[in-house]
């Protein structure tokens, strides 16, 4: 017996991925696309994200959200159906600075998913994930809690 | 004398709050800096609703612990290197231990490696019991080039000088 599928559950409104993330919001995080495992997330540039006022260069910590945020929506789109799901562990390497005034692109591809843990790799970029500006793996627990994601209230 | 030099002889509060004004986001996000006295701090991450990212538990989003970790370990790097701009990260590890929940977060950062060009830091974080953390990281992090002209010291050479 399964329930829906978040990607069922959504439909045309791919924002529904992340508009119930409070943080996500606060940071004018959008969904670019979305398909089974894979989710692609953007990040519009904005004073108050910048990490060094000396290169206005955006945080490596909005990076790591918007990797994390895609990370979880990715995995929440492979699985068969609705299931809290949890970071465990997320590693980011930082390969370029951010370009000031470009928004920042992230895609994230849950490419395996076992009885308790999903992995995924995330890369954010401004035009094409052959040019990165980070890229990160990650590790999700799956089930962790007995609720559901807030999609599901659409709160 | 810099901000620096004040902020390692112990530095006024206006010294701690004018480090944690140098990060945009960093101040966006609501992170203080609690100084312990002799130079040695901690980290405040001010609860706030704009910092959840599960409605239903509810938690704060990994995305923003994360941010407070690398914060955390810049300003202890800005502190007690020989640079005086923010480092730039190179890598970050984030161990998720448990759910933080809607509450202030608290973080502090230790070198473990200070090389001549990458410095290796070590940050948790933890709630109401620092004996239970939240979160703990590992990173690596580069300085700015202000020494120039000194050749860039591999992470596992053993120098002989």
């Amino acid at each position: 017996m399964s329930g829906p599928r978040a990607l069922d559950l959504v439909g045309d409104d791919l924002q529904l991925l992340v508009s119930h993330v409070p943080h996500a919001r606060a940071i004018g995080m959008s969904v670019v696309d979305a398909r089974p495992g894979h989710i692609w997330l953007r990040v519009p540039w904005a004073d108050f994200l910048v990490g060094n006022p000396e290169t206005g260069v955006i945080h490596g910590g909005v990076i790591t959200t918007l990797l994390d945020n895609g990370g979880g929506a990715a995995v929440m789109t492979a699985l068969d159906e609705l299931r809290a799901v949890a970071t465990l562990d997320l590693r980011i390497d930082y390969m370029k600075p951010a370009t000031p005034g470009r928004d920042i692109v992230g895609y994230c591809h849950c490419h395996k998913v076992t009885r308790h843990i999903a992995f995924v790799r995330g890369t954010a970029f401004h035009e094409t994930p052959d040019d990165p500006i980070a890229t990160a793996a990650m590790t999700f627990m799956v089930g962790a809690s007995r609720t559901l994601p807030g999609l599901v209230r659409g709160a | 004398m810099g901000l620096r030099d004040r902020l390692r002889q112990g530095g006024s509060p206006e010294d701690w709050d004018a480090l944690a004004a140098r990060v945009p986001y960093g101040r966006f996000l609501g992170i203080g800096i609690v100084p312990e006295g002799g130079g040695r701090f901690h980290t405040r991450l001010a609860f706030d609703e704009k910092l959840i990212g599960n409605t239903v538990l509810p938690a704060l989003h990994g995305g923003v612990i994360g941010a407070f970790l690398e914060t955390t370990a810049m300003f202890q790097v800005l502190v007690d290197a020989e640079s005086e701009h923010l480092p730039k990260p190179v890598t970050l590890t984030v161990a998720y231990l448990r759910s933080a929940g809607p509450r202030d977060t608290y973080a502090r950062a230790t070198i473990t490696k200070q090389g001549r060009r990458v410095v290796s830091v070590r940050v948790d974080a933890w709630q109401e019991d620092a004996e239970k953390p939240v979160a703990t990281a590992q990173g690596q992090f580069l300085l700015a080039a202000d020494t120039s002209g000194e050749a860039v010291e591999p992470p596992h050479s053993t120098r002989s000088r």
